[in-house]
């Protein structure tokens, strides 16, 4: 199994530093592997230091102490090889659809035609055919997820870092975003790290569900949440609901937790 | 069309009354002569070719100090807002420069210049730069980090993201900081002719008051008017085009 290991965590431990105020422990000793075009949910209350790891991972947070490793390498910077999708989008606001996926594609070794095409390939594939010069502002926000998403995967990163991608969206928007990320990663295999602290999108979309505890961040238990077709008519399936309910039990005690340390 | 008649129809009402003013003589004529014996003048001070010649001149003060206060202001904000070196090397002086009425150093500018175009191109510049320096600095600070490490994952290098990113996220306040310059530079350009010049707008009104003849005095501070909203609208027009993404 270790050597297939393509994402390795090993003893992480991160301290966030605000400008003002006191330091916080957000990580403490996060030990994970990521097996290469797995699908991994993190999963855990707000402020548990899930999203800290996805940026330690993308690298844009140094790691202080422990290693990761990404294809054997220390991660030291953020680079095209993983592609991160926040939760707010991250769209350069200033530029149309067309110009926003083009972007990841400027620095790859591609002639003008090819990225043309392969900038609409995407965005074609996310259905967003008709609207590549239209700017962000103009888009609902399962639009803007969509090119966001466009984006990343135009530049064909290994690994797909995800923060809470559909945490903005309404209820509707969100299960189609799902069912439609589900189907592109069938599509184009990729390894998914995806922040979640909705139990049932972490079962619904991984392979393996990582419980993390609450501050400081511990990886409580990881849990197989393979099923076989994946699919909307799972959701209510009597294994799934399961699935949830044994997850659920895992979270609670952490969200009760959360809530007892943000209390004033 | 209407609309834009209407827009402007208090100004035709003052107009009039101007006029009738003038004509009734409820004011004196010499304080303020009728609004056709200053468009007669105007006619008279353009084929004279004096408003022309005293116009390009004070133009290219204008717009030679306000494109230096916008490209060097511009890019000194910005780069305050990238090096925090810079940034504390620089924030007092700044801060000290700011409130200062600027129109305090035209006999500074004219010391070191003299009364030739290099004294006012330097006054509008130093007075304009601060705004810009203020906008540009404040929107590149305001730059949004997730924008920043979302161009860095795709590959950009410092240069780029500072040209991709820092720079669009500080367009909006940017601009409104060249704005508040734009109209800076005509109250600059006038009033430092108007003390120390031989050429120019402000010469021109000085030298006219001076002489008496009040229906051209106002013919040149109502061109100059003109000049300045004309300048403001069509950088209005611009400012809209280039923020076209705003919501």
């Amino acid at each position: 199994m270790d050597d297939q290991a393509q994402i390795v965590i090993d003893g992480v431990t991160h301290t966030y530093r605000p400008a003002h105020g006191r330091a916080v422990l957000a990580l403490s000793d996060v030990s994970l592997e990521v097996r290469a075009r797995e699908f991994l949910a993190l999963l855990g209350p707000s402020g548990c230091g899930k999203s800290t790891l996805l940026y330690l991972v993308g690298g844009f947070l140094p790691t202080e102490v422990g290693r990761i490793l990404v294809e054997g390498r220390p991660v030291s910077a953020p680079g095209p090889d993983r592609g991160i999708v926040f939760q707010h989008f991250a769209l350069f606001p200033w530029k149309t659809v067309r110009a926003n996926v083009l972007y990841g594609l400027e620095r790859q070794p591609l002639s003008r035609p090819e990225r043309e095409q392969r900038a609409q390939a995407f965005i074609d594939l996310v259905g967003l055919g008709g609207f590549e010069e239209s700017y962000p502002s103009q888009l609902s926000g399962g639009m803007r997820q969509r090119t966001a998403l466009a984006r990343t995967l135009a530049f064909d990163p290994s690994i797909l870092l995800m923060d809470e991608p559909f945490g903005a969206l309404d209820a509707q928007t969100r299960a189609l975003m799902q069912t439609e990320l589900l189907g592109i990663w069938r599509r184009t295999p990729k390894t998914v790290i995806f922040v979640t602290h909705d139990v049932q999108e972490a079962v619904y979309l991984a392979d393996r569900v990582a419980v993390m505890s609450t501050r400081p961040g511990r990886i409580k238990t990881i849990v197989d949440t393979r099923f076989g077709d994946r699919n909307p008519s799972i959701l209510r399936s009597k294994q799934f609901v399961e699935k949830v309910d044994e997850i659920w039990d895992l979270v609670r005690v952490e969200a009760i937790k959360a809530q007892e340390d943000t209390a004033p | 069309m209407t609309r834009a008649a209407l827009r402007y129809l208090p100004l035709l009402i003052l107009a009039v009354a101007w006029e009738a003013a003038a004509r009734l003589n409820i004011v004196s004529a010499l304080a303020l002569p009728p609004l056709s014996h200053v468009a007669a003048a105007w006619v008279d001070l353009v084929r004279d070719g004096d408003l022309i010649d005293n116009g390009l001149t004070s133009l290219y003060r204008l717009i030679a100090g306000f494109l230096l206060a916008v490209g060097v202001g511009g890019a000194l904000g910005l780069a305050m807002a990238s090096w925090r070196w810079l940034d504390a090397a620089l924030r007092p002086l700044v801060e000290l420069f700011y409130p200062l009425p600027k129109s305090a150093l035209i006999p500074v500018t004219v010391l070191w210049l003299g009364f030739g175009d290099g004294s006012k191109i330097l006054l509008i510049f130093l007075g304009c730069m601060i705004p810009v320096t203020i906008g540009a600095y404040n929107g590149a600070r305001g730059s949004d980090h997730v924008l920043v490490w979302s161009a860095r994952s795709m590959g950009a290098g410092r240069v780029r993201l500072l040209w991709d990113v820092v720079m669009p996220s500080a367009l909006p306040e940017l601009l409104n900081g060249v704005r508040t310059a734009l109209a800076l530079s005509f109250i600059l350009l006038v009033s430092s002719e108007l003390i120390s010049s031989q050429r120019g707008f402000g010469y021109l009104i000085g030298y006219l008051g001076d002489n008496g003849s009040y229906a051209g005095m106002f013919a040149v501070v109502l061109t100059v008017a003109f000049l300045g909203f004309a300048a403001d609208r069509l950088y209005q027009i611009l400012m809209r085009w280039f923020l076209r993404w705003c919501e």
